[in-house]
């Protein structure tokens, strides 16, 4: 789109708004104007529901309340279910939400970039607090969890589209945009222009697979045998769990079933990871080779790619890559020629929720349902999307295994170490002067990660994301290896200059925020765990409040429904056992003193009446002492 | 599996047999042996979200609404460690609400409450989160209070499964889950819900509460008054009609090592 004169924009906006107003007093008859091509286009199936409500929210930026009337009419689905799964999905609005809808990236790594500083600098040139939707419609601006661009943050996300490399500058021109009105589409395209940033090539990076080469292999030496090289080549999940591919692959292939279905799992949410990005953005045709690869193994004809709503800005290529997969007989009916040979890939977009990473919400989600993790065993491989078979493997795991039917399973084997083969990925972010992607034979030690990327000064290096590990400077000697450090790609630096004790609270927020509610103690119990670590942050902790946290985070541990609630507590233990006095300068108190703090509760009071002169403050108890 | 011998596990070192496809809490119910639960109801699928009947089988935690039951497995169920752990769960839920029981109609015949009753929980331990949520008095037979919704979904099931209406359902995540009802006003009185219907019974606390009856059974005279949830083999929320019985008195005093300890009766349990 050309750049329009700013007269003509606001004669077009004004002209929005007009039909939007009438839209607002009609009756569903209007809405079915734009739902009803998204309604055929899924062809009115209700496990697309998640699907139609993405596409849905485009028109007016939040789902029409006339609009669920609309759908909850087509297909056949009672309206509470649709509410409920559009509250589930923090990037799903029933209400409005602003025509413009900042999201600013909020990982530690886009903290420590002043990414706080930012937004508020923001909110104050555009008069509107975070987390409220201005007056007059115009806008809205708050935070949300990891984007994946660590490597060049700090980031947000404007209408879901993602921009780096925030600098006061662009914050300005942004601010400035919005005020102007001008659309998103029109915005200068440096703004958009996401780098790959590959600093490290190994076998997987530096690949050049040829699109259907690995294909044409598994046709040529056989579905079974290829199966074999897959288990011969010890190739395990790369998404953090580590199972073994190849024996995924014959649990499903083996499992009674109408259909078998392989999904791939993109949505890569875990704080500081970004490998799947850049693999989709690049290596795409290796990815979907991969899948192509396991439909014909486990018998399946259909598979998805399950893309995280904050890479949607990537979707527009992936369609481009699948459609001339079709054309070259890479996807679709007969492919290679062959009459038996029949898959395709459709692309579902998540919609900000990483529990949707874990293996059964995401096909809960792929059904259109909320993101609940489901109830195991049954797993997925047995009882999967639609109660049928399913392979779900994480992207790079689906590239490797294009590898290794092209080249072999010993080939692979005899890459990395005794226990882990092959190489990984690593997203490397935080204090070092190279950020960006590194691929390494297994093995490699966390000190040749740091110095390879620029890293000086090191106090800690938390790996595998924010329910990961946290090294400190006498284990950089250790490997990345499934039998020492396992990791699902995320390698953050911190440098002496921060404090470890805000690295755990803001991953503490992250899972409190990420919890999905369906168990008590991960539901309540992150909140709370939350609510704990900002007290000790305000100077009210205790060594009772320390005993709490840890009694707290074993609750936790032993009681929660999946995975998000065992590990909400890795990065406050494993910081308490590391860096102990970044906790211990917070407990400023020698008995207890409660959260509750009168000072604070008068502040509404104070803002009201513009005064915070010393006599409408109140001295807190416990400093007197 | 010895062909003769039917299948059994022990929990608490008790023999329980069992049939194929049981769960562990329906064994144990079966045999008279009460695990503590909030979201298991005999009558719909095992839901295992409120974690409350959570054991430890061969020595690893795990919901007993879910888990299946294995030969010669080895349950541990009343324990310390578990039951301080079932308390701490049971605190997480009265303080995620507002749970104030001596003036909530439900009080002796709450599940929560008699549960909390049963751990020997003496305070609700956290801070409370006192969260916003109206109440929804619109219908004319029924209302709703937010209030002491737990989660457990019970109402959303039973209006799905049994009486094929969907008017409950959950929104929202993580602490900002609620429940809702299927009305564009968001109010009950515009959904098709009847007090014939099974949701209007299920609620094991108090937020399906019909009008018009509130105290008719005064306090100390309902169901777990007379005897505690352990004793009543499949506490039916709705049983209200037992006959009078002097009001319990609070009876603990609240324990000395817990600074955020405060007695029941000032909390409010009741």
């Amino acid at each position: 789109m050309g750049v329009e004169s700013p007269a003509r924009q606001k004669k077009r906006f004004s002209r929005f708004a007009i039909i939007e107003s009438l839209l607002m007093s009609s009756p569903t008859g209007t809405h079915a104007e734009y739902l009803d091509p998204i309604l055929i286009r899924h062809q009115h199936n209700a496990n697309d529901l998640l699907q139609i409500l993405i596409a849905a929210q485009d028109h007016y930026g939040y789902i029409h309340s006339d609009a669920i009337d609309h759908l909850s009419e087509q297909l056949k689905l009672p309206r509470s279910k649709i509410e409920g799964v559009s509250g589930f999905y923090s990037f799903l609005h029933l209400q409005a939400n602003g025509e413009y809808r900042v999201l600013f990236s909020d990982n530690i790594t886009d903290r420590m970039l002043g990414n706080i500083d930012l937004m508020q600098s923001m909110c104050s040139q555009l008069w509107i607090e975070p987390g409220k939707v201005s007056e007059d419609g115009l806008l809205s601006i708050n935070t949300t969890s990891c984007t994946g661009l660590c490597d060049q943050g700090p980031a947000l996300l404007v209408n879901n589209i993602a921009i780096n490399h925030l600098s006061p500058e662009r914050v300005n021109a942004i601010a400035e945009l919005i005020r102007e009105r001008v659309p998103v589409s029109a915005w200068p395209a440096i703004f958009f222009a996401i780098k790959d940033n590959i600093r490290r090539k190994d076998i997987l990076l530096d690949s050049h697979l040829k699109p259907g080469s690995a294909l044409a292999a598994l046709l040529q030496r056989g579905t079974h045998e290829t199966l074999h090289e897959i288990r011969k080549s010890a190739l395990r999940g790369r998404g953090g769990a580590g199972f073994s591919t190849g024996l995924k692959w014959e649990f499903c292939r083996d499992a009674p079933g109408e259909q078998h279905y392989v999904v791939c799992n993109a949505d890569e949410g875990e704080p500081g990871t970004f490998k799947d990005r850049v693999l989709l953005n690049g290596y795409a045709d290796m990815v979907f080779e991969g899948m192509t690869l396991c439909a014909r193994i486990i018998g399946a004809s259909k598979g998805f790619l399950y893309l995280r709503g904050e890479y949607r800005y990537l979707l527009e290529h992936l369609q481009a890559v699948l459609q001339h997969r079709r054309q070259q007989k890479l996807l679709g009916n007969n492919i290679l020629g062959h009459a038996d040979f029949n898959f395709d890939i459709e692309i579902h977009l998540g919609a900000g929720a990483y529990i949707c990473g874990e293996e059964s919400a995401l096909i809960e989600s792929l059904e259109g349902k909320r993101g609940t993790p489901r109830n195991r065993p049954p797993f997925p491989v047995t009882h999967g999307y639609l109660n049928q078979p399913t392979v779900v493997n994480n992207v790079e795991t689906f590239a490797s295994a294009s590898l290794i039917a092209l080249h072999g399973g010993a080939w692979y084997a005899a890459i990395g170490t005794d226990t882990s083969h092959g190489t990984k990925i690593l997203s490397v972010s935080g204090d070092c002067e190279r950020p960006g992607l590194y691929e390494y034979p297994f093995g490699v030690t966390v000190a040749q990660v740091l110095a390879d990327c620029g890293a000086h000064d090191t106090q800690a290096v938390q790996i595998s994301g924010a329910s990961g590990v946290c090294i400190a400077a006498d284990e950089f000697e250790r490997h990345i290896a499934f039998d020492d450090i396992p990791t699902a790609g995320a390698f953050m630096v911190f440098d002496q200059s921060r404090d470890m004790f805000e690295v755990a609270r803001n991953f503490v927020h992250f899972f409190a925020h990420e919890s999905c509610g369906f168990c008590t103690p991960c539901r309540v119990g992150t909140s709370l765990l939350s609510n704990m670590m900002d007290k000790l942050a305000e100077g009210h902790g205790s060594p009772y409040d320390f005993a709490e946290i840890e009694k707290l985070n074993a609750l936790l541990q032993s009681t929660s429904h999946c995975g998000l609630g065992h590990s909400a507590c890795n990065p406050v233990l494993d910081t308490i056992a590391k860096f102990r006095p970044a906790y211990d300068k917070r407990l400023a108190q020698k008995d207890f003193v409660p959260a509750f703090d009168l000072d604070r509760a008068l502040s509404q009071a104070r803002q009201m009446t513009g005064r915070d002169d010393t006599g409408a403050h109140l001295e807190r108890s416990h400093e007197q002492k | 599996m010895n062909k003769n011998k039917p299948a059994t596990f022990t929990l608490d070192g008790k023999t329980i047999p069992f049939s194929a496809g049981q769960t562990i809490i329906q064994a144990a119910m079966a045999a008279g042996v009460y695990i503590p639960h909030l979201c298991y109801n005999p009558e719909f699928k095992p839901h295992g979200s409120c974690k409350l009947c959570t054991v430890k089988a061969d020595g690893r935690h795990t919901s007993s609404c879910t888990h299946h039951a294995q030969d010669g497995m080895v349950v541990e169920s009343d324990t310390k460690e578990i039951n301080d752990e079932r308390r701490a769960l049971l605190q997480m839920l009265f303080v995620e609400g507002n749970h104030f029981c001596p003036s909530c109609e439900k009080s002796g015949n709450c599940q929560l409450q008699a549960t909390a009753y049963e751990m020997g929980m003496m305070s609700p331990h956290f801070d409370h989160f006192f969260p916003d949520r109206p109440l929804d008095a619109s219908h004319p037979d029924y209302l709703l209070d937010f209030n002491r919704c737990i989660l457990c979904s019970l109402c959303v099931r039973a209006s799905r499964d049994v009486d094929g209406k969907n008017v409950f359902a959950l929104s929202g995540r993580g602490i900002k889950s609620h429940l809702i009802v299927n009305a564009k006003s968001g109010r009950l009185a515009d959904t098709g819900f009847s007090g014939e219907d099974k949701a209007a019974h299920v609620c094991p606390v108090g937020v399906i509460l019909k009008k018009r009856v509130g105290f008719a059974v005064p306090i100390g005279s309902r169901s777990f008054d007379e005897q505690p949830i352990s004793a009543t083999p499949h506490p039916s929320p709705a049983a209200a009609t037992l006959p009078p019985h002097p009001q319990v008195a609070c009876p603990v005093a609240p324990r000395s090592d817990d600074p955020a300890a405060t007695s029941d009766c000032e909390r409010g349990l009741r």
